[in-house]
């Protein structure tokens, strides 16, 4: 085999992952720097950093890349790519070409959307949400010229990629698992992976829909969000009959389920490495995956509640609400069995764990958060605030991440047959996770003075003079975090190369992707495929004669 | 449509029904004739060719007018500029709306006439220094203006707030940016087009037209609402005047070497149709 | 070899890390919620059905507070007590829970979440909700505000009471923003003011809001309001003032670029100051 099949256009799902990965974090440095650019121009009062056209880009694509090509590729593509075939015991994914040809799908997605900082007007300036009729009017904001049109088309080819890596994720793990591993012995982060595979596969194709319906209204002439009467620079649109609402739910009929599409595989790292590190089962399996199965269900028909002060019929809005806040209860039992499966550990303090433990925090502070969102009467206040922006950056930015870290530590020797370095893991982690704590809560005491979000200067409003004391902390401490990205990257990259070989257990796990070889060969197995005999979390059982069984281990 | 309107007034013309104080017909609102109505220069029929690049310096035809307001003048509407109170604090007096300005003895201002057709085949050539929009108080100086095709407007912002420039063009591509107090921007347009709007979105009331002409004999009226169009070839003209809101009008002209020859226009309020 | 972590077994030291990790989260915990009450963050409070916003609010600060607080005083005791070679604390074995204890587990949460959300969401939320979007009182005063790329637009009907005719291809910015019919009789007295309304004090308000281009958002920080203006439809924001003074109406909805700056100003007086204001406006065709 060739080094081009070998390690470009592989169909070996290890290579494919860390091919994904590698893509998150060469698109995290675009992201990083935009989420740098824009903190320079919040906290630099006097003189502008960068023009309010082209501020608007960089947060539209910040959100966008963070969102899509950051945490999407990184920690649901990249990782589910390594781990699941691993994890079922399997030699490959369900459709080895499937899964390259969803890679290099995505790989033309990442160039269009950097491509777009370079087309007239600028990059796409109508916020991630990419709402019309700023987004479907070109003389409406400079960005909605041939970036937004680059956006569109990128989207579309990152979920055509997106829907046949989720078809396979969910494909592999219904057909291929190992002989003995039962759906009740998955470990939880495979659950996490299937379920949020499902909901990807549910909900893409309502934003596949709203993207080429916004081209058409841009680039052919129709109308579906937009209405008669629009009047721009004194001169009347001739479109009539759409409405732009019509996308909002479009949007969000996806957006609210890629929430959880990206966080529930982050929740399920953490049940996983915390198992490890604890030396003992996660409390309550069976209620955690019912947990899961009804947050995915909840989160299908709750999208609305993004949509609270659009005008809808208010009794549709009790109705979302009400729904909405449901989710806090399945939410609340998956955070009350992570938090108690640390009772009577045994707890290993290794980089992992630590992202895992800086997780679980996090998931209390975003996901209580979400109650003053969720609920309808407090949304009036801080729709559209900076405590929305500080939740959702501390459950799809900080829980997210914090997961992928700890992933990414955990797995590595599975990855490349060596260790991350300790130390600068340690650095990474004291500085990250209070780090963007501390950011995100900030801004929710900025959005409970009722600063609002995507405004390029805040300081226009008098109310807000007491909101901006928090400008400058936020940012010196955001430019401290994003360096501290730099250790990782570097730690990742020198340690793949020249780190400490690892032994094929290097945790003493008892899951089965570490009964393969480090890294696994080509086919993963060796001869023969493993038989399962039990769940993957058999940690210090009494009367048995290991400290822990692999699921390999026969039942005496 | 609007094309219709041109074709339909020069009919009107040719028939002799009033010559050079013609409203524009009816079945057209003055949103219709509005800015960018009219291209001139862009046909080549009638006119002779004559080629080559005439210096204005040299010629000694001349066209002049007076842009007279027919009617009761419409009250000047105050401008409201509560919601920015820097711009207000800037006014002394209260400022007013600049889109109809009636001088006192009756003429009109902001009347931008141009030679429209009959200098198909010269060139001129392009002033290296450039036209200068301020925006001062809120408000664009000059409120219309014209400029040469490959000319560069200066764009300033002399204000402490914030604005913006919105450009709206049918030929000359689509301008929008915002502006910081004291950022200046050069812009220059390519096509000929009268009248390309400029408006600040920020602060609705604010508006500025710039006439773009291949040539350089443009002018805008003022006080005393009159006009001068120095230093023509000799030849046969077709002249417009445009006014923002009361469309444009036309008026046939032929100069010789020496000669100076006057066409007046008269504008009126007209019925909505 | 000290600075990569293979783990060996049976040498798990845990140095400072357990200890530091269990100071980091019970200080940041008690932090976080030292931030959010060592101050009122929210400004000034101005209409009526405002404090049932700012009661639930509190309710949810108070209730979130407690459980976040209480759920990051376990994680850092969990931390500190069972890390490895913590003596007794590290039994050799772990006698999983049984269902029924991992059940309650559950069931603890659920009922817990439930109770704490549903109640804000249905008890103290409904009837504000209610007072938002229920219908409007009857001596209301009704006011239209047009948001357009970067204004507000506000109209009085005047004194007929009648809003006049608008229509799209009268929009003039400078000149008509709003597109008022000139031949329309109930036109002629309408009010049109760029960027401020005024209101009288105490009584309720509805304002009719519509869009000329993209979305805009009605906010009122002071009062609690926000109601997204959406082109091609009419929405309705309503609300009671409870002091006189000036406040800030912002756009919360990203509508451009000049998104930051499209601020408006609501000025509540006394009734009396505010009949003696509108009688000196002047109808727009007047």
């Amino acid at each position: 085999m060739g080094f081009v099949r070998k390690y470009i256009f592989s169909t070996d799902h290890k290579v494919i992952g860390i091919q994904y990965i590698v893509t998150a974090i060469i698109m995290a440095f675009a992201g990083g720097g935009l989420a740098g650019l824009i903190r320079l121009q919040l906290s630099n009062p006097d003189g502008a950093i960068v023009s309010p056209e082209t501020y608007l880009s960089l947060v539209t694509m910040h959100g966008t890349i963070m969102v899509f090509f950051v945490v999407s590729l990184g920690l649901v593509s990249g990782l589910g790519n390594f781990l699941i075939p691993l994890h079922v015991g399997a030699r490959d994914m369900a459709y080895p070409l499937l899964n390259m040809l969803s890679y290099w799908t995505v790989v033309p997605a990442c160039i269009l959307m950097l491509l777009s900082f370079l087309a007239e007007g600028g990059a796409a300036a109508a916020g991630w949400t990419m709402y019309p009729p700023l987004s479907a009017v070109a003389d409406s904001v400079p960005g909605s010229g041939m970036g937004t049109t680059l956006w569109l088309l990128s989207m579309a080819l990152f979920i055509v990629s997106f829907t046949m890596g989720s078809l396979n994720f969910v494909a592999t793990i219904l057909n291929m698992r190992a002989p003995g591993l039962s759906m009740m012995r998955l470990p939880i982060v495979l659950w996490t992976y299937f379920i949020s595979s499902i909901l990807g596969l549910l909900s893409f194709p309502a934003l596949t829909a709203a993207a080429i319906m916004l081209l058409f209204d841009r680039h052919l002439g129709t109308s579906f969000f937009l209405p008669a009467g629009m009047v721009f620079a004194d001169h009347v649109l001739p479109n009539q009959g759409g409405t732009p609402l019509l996308f909002q739910h479009l949007f969000w009929f996806l957006g609210h389920p890629e929430v959880y599409v990206l966080v529930l595989p982050a929740i399920g790292v953490a049940f996983d490495v915390v198992a490890t590190f604890t030396r003992r089962p996660p409390l309550g399996y069976r209620t955690t995956v019912y947990s899961l199965l009804l947050i995915a269900f909840l989160s299908m028909i709750v999208w609305a509640h993004h949509m609270f002060v659009t005008g809808m019929d208010p009794r549709v809005g009790k109705y979302f609400s009400v729904a909405t806040v449901l989710i806090t209860a399945p939410f609340g039992v998956l955070g009350v069995n992570l938090l108690l499966s640390l009772w009577k550990a045994r707890m290993r303090f290794t980089v992992p764990m630590m992202f895992a433990l800086g997780l679980i925090s996090a998931i209390g502070a975003g996901g209580l958060g979400g109650l003053y969102l969720g609920t309808q009467t407090s949304d009036v206040y801080f729709h559209e605030t900076y405590f929305v922006v500080g939740h959702f950056h501390l459950m799809i930015g900080t829980v997210t991440l914090l997961g992928t870290f700890a992933a990414l530590y955990y797995w590595f020797p599975k990855m490349f047959g060596r260790h991350m370095s300790t130390a600068l893991g340690k650095i990474h982690f004291w500085v990250t996770y209070p780090g963007m704590v501390a950011i995100f809560i900030m801004m929710h005491y900025q959005g409970l003075g009722g600063m609002l979000r995507r405004s390029y200067d805040p300081s226009v409003y008098d109310y807000n003079t007491p909101n901006l004391v928090l400008r400058l902390p936020i940012t010196v401490i955001a430019f401290v975090v994003l360096a501290a990205q730099l250790v990782f990257v570097w730690n990742f990259f020198k340690s793949s190369i020249w780190g400490e070989k690892a032994p094929a257990n290097p945790w003493d796990s008892a899951s089965i992707e570490w009964q393969a070889a480090s890294p696994p060969p080509h086919g993963n197995w060796g001869e023969a495929i493993p038989a399962v005999h039990r769940w993957p979390y058999d940690y210090r059982l009494p009367g048995a004669s290991e400290e822990y069984l692999p699921q390999t281990t026969e039942r005496a | 449509m609007s094309k219709m309107a041109i074709l339909i007034s020069c009919l009107c013309l040719l028939s002799g029904c009033g010559g050079n104080n013609e409203n524009p017909p009816s079945g057209t609102t003055p949103s219709e004739t509005n800015g960018t109505s009219a291209q001139p220069g862009d046909t080549t029929e009638g006119g002779k060719a004559p080629g080559g690049t005439w210096d204005p310096a040299r010629g000694t035809a001349t066209l002049k007018g007076t842009v007279r307001f027919d009617g009761k003048p419409p009250r000047r509407r105050p401008v409201q500029m509560g919601a920015e109170p820097a711009c207000a604090e800037h006014h002394k007096t209260p400022p007013v709306s600049e889109t109809v300005i009636v001088n006192a003895d009756g003429t009109l201002r902001n009347v931008f006439v141009v030679i429209k057709k009959g200098l198909q085949g010269w060139k001129f050539p392009v002033p290296s220094e450039p036209v200068v929009l301020d925006q001062v108080g809120c408000t664009y100086v000059p409120h219309v203006f014209g400029v040469r095709t490959g000319q560069t407007v200066n764009i300033r912002n002399s204000d402490g707030v914030e604005h913006n420039v919105h450009l709206f063009s049918k030929r000359n591509g689509r301008l929008n940016f915002a502006q910081t107090k004291g950022a200046s921007r050069d812009h220059v347009f390519k096509r000929q087009e009268v009248m390309v709007q400029l408006k600040c979105d920020i602060h609705g009331w604010m508006k500025s037209w710039a006439g773009v002409v291949k040539h350089p004999f443009f002018a805008v009226t003022a006080d005393g609402g009159t006009f001068e169009l120095k230093g023509l070839p000799p030849g046969d003209y077709e002249v417009e005047a445009w006014h923002e809101k009361y469309g444009s009008q036309t008026g046939k002209v032929t100069v010789g070497d020496n000669e100076t020859k006057t066409v007046d226009f008269t504008f009126s309020k007209k019925k909505r149709s | 070899m000290s600075e990569t972590g293979a783990p060996q077994a049976g040498k798990h030291r845990a140095g400072k890390t357990p200890l530091l990790l269990a100071i980091a989260f019970v200080a940041l915990a008690i932090l976080v919620a030292f931030g959010f009450v060592v101050r009122r963050w929210q400004p000034l409070l101005a209409s009526d059905h405002g404090a049932g916003v700012d009661e639930i609010i509190s309710y949810l600060l108070l209730t979130t507070g407690v459980v976040f607080l209480v759920g990051h005083f376990v994680l850092g005791w969990c931390v500190w007590r069972f890390r490895e070679g913590n003596g007794e604390a590290n039994q050799t074995t772990f006698e999983r829970p049984s269902k029924r204890v991992e059940w309650a587990w559950a069931a603890m949460p659920l009922i817990l979440f439930v109770g704490v959300s549903e109640f804000g969401v249905v008890i103290l939320g409904a009837p504000v909700w209610e007072k938002i979007y229920g219908d409007a009182p009857k001596d209301a005063l009704h006011i239209e505000v047009v948001g357009k790329q970067f204004e507000w637009i506000v109209r009085y009907p005047g004194k007929d009471s009648k809003f006049g005719k608008v229509a799209p291809e009268y929009v003039n910015d400078a000149d008509n923003p709003i597109g008022l019919d000139e031949d329309d009789a109930d036109a002629q007295d309408d009010i049109v003011l760029r960027g401020e309304m005024h209101v009288p004090q105490g009584r309720p308000v509805v304002v009719s809001l519509r869009s000329h281009d993209v979305l805009h958002s009605f906010a009122i920080t002071h009062f609690r309001v926000k109601q997204d203006l959406i082109p091609g439809f009419t929405s309705r924001a309503q609300f009671r003032t409870i002091r006189s003074g000036k406040f800030e109406i912002a756009c919360a909805e990203l509508c451009g670029l000049g998104h930051y700056k499209m601020r408006g100003f609501i000025h509540v007086e006394p009734e009396a100051q505010f009949k003696t204001w509108l009688d000196q406006q002047v109808g727009y065709f007047q």
